[in-house]
């Protein structure tokens, strides 16, 4: 076990990068603290994937370094770093049972072959396999193969950290909850580090104690769900987080203070903003419809169950809130008023006051 | 895929039964009924009985071919399937080279058989072949239209040079269809390069390679047109394999039953020896 | 090592084309050359060998014939193909399985075993030394080849296609024609190639099979060898022009030679 940090680390895919695009991971500087539960979340195509395997060893950076408990191993191959991991598309071993497959890590490290039986046992143990120990690995669902990819990481006395990519896309609906326990209970019995990689927001607040949100090569945010939730550092996550996520409105920033055509928006970041073009951001948990504050017109409203989602138009552009169930919903004209403390205003994407990487 | 039953499927299978049963059954038929009869010419015959095949299977001269093509098949099988296989965990998995490799090894396989027999039979001459004079040059006696040992050594020299591309684009094709994902799976478990070929490699080009050694083992046994351009069988009969004597009985002696005799026999070692490997190899999946 | 493991494809490489270089190279030589003295290339470059061949009637309508031919073949194969593939893939029906199998057994036949029986039958319904003699003996060993080479491909298409086909109103020929075979387009190529492929090679059947109006260039090639004493040259150029069709072929299918091969199933 061990802490992780990545020291402005840097890869490019192509040989010799000029653009900010060209980079596949823009820089960046992170600690993984030993024993924590990580979600690395994102869209598709964001570099989380490049991340982990950056982590792994699977790839070499092209800048910058990687250390575990302050030992350089951004040269090292894979099978060095003793890490573990899960991919997408479950890996089995198909010509060997579920015991060889378990077996396999260990055997392949020369470990001898009373302790593999006692770990292998163990691990069976821990992740239901033990009545399907002396079957053919490739008869299983996926689910069972995922959970011998999992068994294979943590058969390992040694790992460092576990790394899961994805894991659950191709498990059934009703099976993602059930693994997903099982992945938090085994994180409480053996408190490695582990880094699970997903686009979808659920597993990512589920999962982990600190989730790191990333967005076009970049890190935007680091923070536990409710930060993520409460005090976005980027548009973007305040859109990617929550459902529905934050308005983005347009507005102009004049002596610190955020105006929607002419109105002035109480803000909790007001005197930290620059003048000029920016945006406000507010979650729609912390708008309602008031007697006064910004003109808007209700367009559609959408049931979703214990509250409405309504959608309406303003100058600064469309504003969604939440109304609780049998909540009065003006019909055509209304006003809006925000929450001050959870309405910020941001510049470039990011939170004004906190521009730049975190 | 769960299929449903239709009877109808049939119309759909029927152009081909047609033409496949005018071609295989008439055929076959001509054939069994040679192999039972006698004739002297002028289209007059006489039952035989089993006598061609009582006396096929008791003749020297059949056990001499059939051992000559077993050794022939066994060894290029030896030698083409292992290759093959190298050559195929050998070749680059993407990039621009990948295309020149496939274009420039699948050359043999579209060579008309008769033009690889005659090619060969150029390259390995001892005066002016370029194979024939270098062995002689660096201090070999070799003749391949004289000495028995270096007709064997051409033939099989050259089956190797036309087919073992055929199982290095079978292997290639297993290799590339297995995902990177375990690859790096087995990176990160630490398997060696061996463990990465005996348990991700071979068990994912098992099915390939069992079409690869079923269809080198049939286009084998039927070998005819390439050693008959490069040896015509000799020096004498030691290159004479099962295609070439039968074709020597029933085109140039023009003994017809026995010929049918030899035919049948013959057929039925191909189907015997296809049908125990395709068992013996797919066992193991039905479990 | 890693490093070192392209040399293993370039050897191979070297070997596949020393003889071919060999044959090709011999082509532009001329007999004295050939005969004469040993040279690694042609001393005295002639193109008098591809001259003969392409003024001399004889020698290029073999050419002809063996591509029309072909071209039978390749495209009957194919055809009837297609719908049995069709039906082996998706329906179930009485005796399938053993049909099927025995469809493969005749991939097994050897070529000797048949070259007689096929001589007679084609005699007796009249169509010997003609194209369509060599295209449909050569059928018995495509077909089988194509049905299972197409039944891989669309076994590995889902069914729902159809279903939705037949929910936007296709008729089934329509669906078949204008949907179905566009979408395993790559298995159809294939499929072909492999027709083309053994049906231009084949020497023993097509040359039992024809023997003037017919013939192909194969066979053209093995009389004049024993006919007119040793005109290596000759034979040369005739063996380098039989490379050049199945050259184009690969190139064309050359993103599928791989692809094809791992879908076919046993």
């Amino acid at each position: 076990m061990a802490r992780i940090t990545l020291k402005n680390l840097k890869h490019a895919y192509m040989p010799n990068p000029v653009n900010d695009e060209d980079w596949a991971l823009k820089e960046l500087n992170l600690d993984w603290d030993d024993g924590g539960a990580y979600a690395l979340l994102g869209p598709s195509g964001c570099g989380k994937t490049t991340l982990l395997n950056l982590i792994s060893g699977l790839l070499t950076p092209s800048h910058g370094s990687i250390l575990f408990d302050d030992h350089d191993v951004t040269r090292l191959p894979p099978e060095q770093r003793k890490i573990a991991q899960v991919f997408q598309f479950p890996v089995v071993y198909d010509t060997m049972t579920v015991y060889d497959n378990l077996a396999f890590p260990l055997r392949n490290r020369g470990v001898d072959e009373t302790t593999v039986n006692k770990r292998v046992l163990e691990v069976a143990e821990m992740n239901d396999l033990t009545a399907t120990l002396g079957n053919r690995a490739s008869g299983l669902t996926a689910d069972g193969k995922q959970k011998i990819s999992l068994g294979r990481g943590l058969v390992r006395t040694d790992v460092n950290a576990i790394l899961f990519d994805e894991p659950l896309t191709v498990i059934d609906p009703h099976l993602k909850f059930q693994l997903r326990s099982k992945l938090k209970e085994l994180h409480t019995r053996v408190p490695n580090t582990m880094i699970y990689v997903t686009h979808d927001q659920t597993e990512a607040i589920t999962f982990a104690d600190k989730v790191v949100v990333m967005n076009v090569g970049e890190v935007v945010q680091v923070g536990t769900p409710k930060e993520l939730f409460e005090e976005p550092h980027h548009t973007f996550v305040g859109h990617f987080i929550g459902s529905p996520g934050m308005n983005v409105l347009a507005c102009e920033v004049k002596n610190g203070h955020a105006y929607i055509a002419g109105k002035k928006i109480a803000t909790a970041n007001k005197a930290v903003a620059k003048a000029g073009k920016s945006e406000i951001g507010v979650r729609p948990e912390f708008v309602k419809f008031a007697r006064q504050g910004l003109e808007a017109r209700v367009v559609k409203v959408s049931d979703a169950g214990r509250f409405s989602v309504v959608e309406t138009d303003s100058a600064g552009g469309r504003v969604r809130l939440l109304v609780e169930e049998g909540g009065a919903i003006p019909s055509e004209t209304a006003r809006l008023e925000f929450d001050p403390a959870a309405t910020r205003i941001y510049s470039n994407g990011w939170l004004a006051g906190r521009e730049g990487r975190p | 895929m769960n299929k449903t039953v239709n009877q109808k499927a049939w119309f759909f299978v029927a152009p081909v039964l047609i033409l496949v049963a005018f071609n295989a059954i008439v055929p076959l038929m001509t054939v069994v009924n040679y192999s039972v009869q006698e004739t002297f010419g002028d289209n007059v015959f006489f039952w035989a009985g089993l006598r061609w095949f009582e006396e096929i299977l008791r003749s020297p001269r059949f056990h001499d071919a059939l051992g000559r093509q077993l050794f022939f098949t066994g060894t290029i099988l030896a030698i083409e399937i292992p290759l093959g296989v190298i050559i195929a965990l050998a070749m680059p998995r993407k990039g621009p080279w990948v295309s020149v490799c496939l274009v420039l090894m699948a050359m043999p396989l579209l060579i008309p058989w008769n033009v690889v027999g005659a090619m060969w039979n150029i390259f390995g001459l001892p005066e002016i072949g370029l194979l024939g004079k270098t062995l002689n040059t660096i201090g070999f006696d070799y003749n391949y239209t004289r000495q028995p040992g270096d007709a064997w050594f051409t033939l099989i020299l050259m089956d190797v040079w036309h087919w073992t591309s055929l199982v290095v684009l079978l292997a290639y094709a297993g290799l590339v269809s297995i995902p990177d994902a375990y690859y790096q799976a087995a990176r990160i478990d630490g398997a060696s390069s061996w463990a990465i070929f005996r348990y991700i490699q071979l068990p994912k080009m098992k099915r390939v390679l069992t079409i690869a050694v079923l269809l080198r083992f049939m286009d084998s046994f039927n070998i005819y047109t390439e050693p008959s351009v490069l040896t015509g069988g000799g020096p004498g009969n030691s290159t004479t394999l099962l295609s070439l004597d039968l074709v020597k009985i029933a085109l140039g002696q023009f003994d017809l039953g026995p010929a049918a005799a030899m035919s049948l026999i013959y057929f039925l070692v191909i189907l015997l020896f296809s049908w125990i490997f395709y068992t013996v190899m797919t066992r193991g999946e039905e479990q | 090592m890693a490093r070192a493991k392209w040399l293993i494809p370039t050897i191979y490489i070297i070997f596949l084309m020393l003889p071919i270089y060999w044959l090709v190279s011999m082509s532009f030589k001329t007999t004295n050359e050939i005969l004469g003295s040993f040279t690694l290339w042609p001393q005295n470059f002639t193109l008098e060998n591809y001259r003969t061949i392409f003024t001399d009637p004889t020698w290029y309508t073999g050419y002809i014939n063996s591509i029309i031919y072909v071209t039978i073949n390749t495209v009957l194969s194919v055809t009837v193909a297609l719908p049995a593939a069709y039906a082996f893939s998706r329906y179930r029906f009485l005796g399938d399985k053993h049909l099927f199998f025995w469809l493969l057994t005749n991939r097994m036949a050897p070529a000797a075993v048949f070259a007689l029986p096929f001589f007679q039958l084609y005699s007796a319904i009249g169509i010997f030394d003609t194209h369509l003699a060599v295209a449909l003996a050569h059928t018995l060993f495509n077909i089988p080849l194509a049905v299972w080479i197409l039944e891989g491909f669309m076994s590995g298409v889902p069914k729902q296609l159809d279903e939705t086909a037949y929910v936007d109103g296709y008729s089934f020929p329509a669906f078949f024609v204008k949907i179905f075979v566009p979408t395993i387009a790559a298995g159809v190529g294939v499929a072909a190639f492999f027709c083309f492929m053994f049906s231009w090679v084949e020497l023993l059947l097509a040359k039992t099979l024809t023997a003037v109006a017919a013939k192909p260039i194969a066979a053209t090639m093995t009389k004049t060898a024993s006919s007119s004493g040793y005109e290596l040259g000759l034979l040369a150029a005739a063996g380098t022009l039989t490379i050049i069709p199945g050259a184009i072929v690969i190139y064309f299918v050359r993103n599928y030679i791989a692809k094809g091969f791992a879908l076919g199933r046993v």
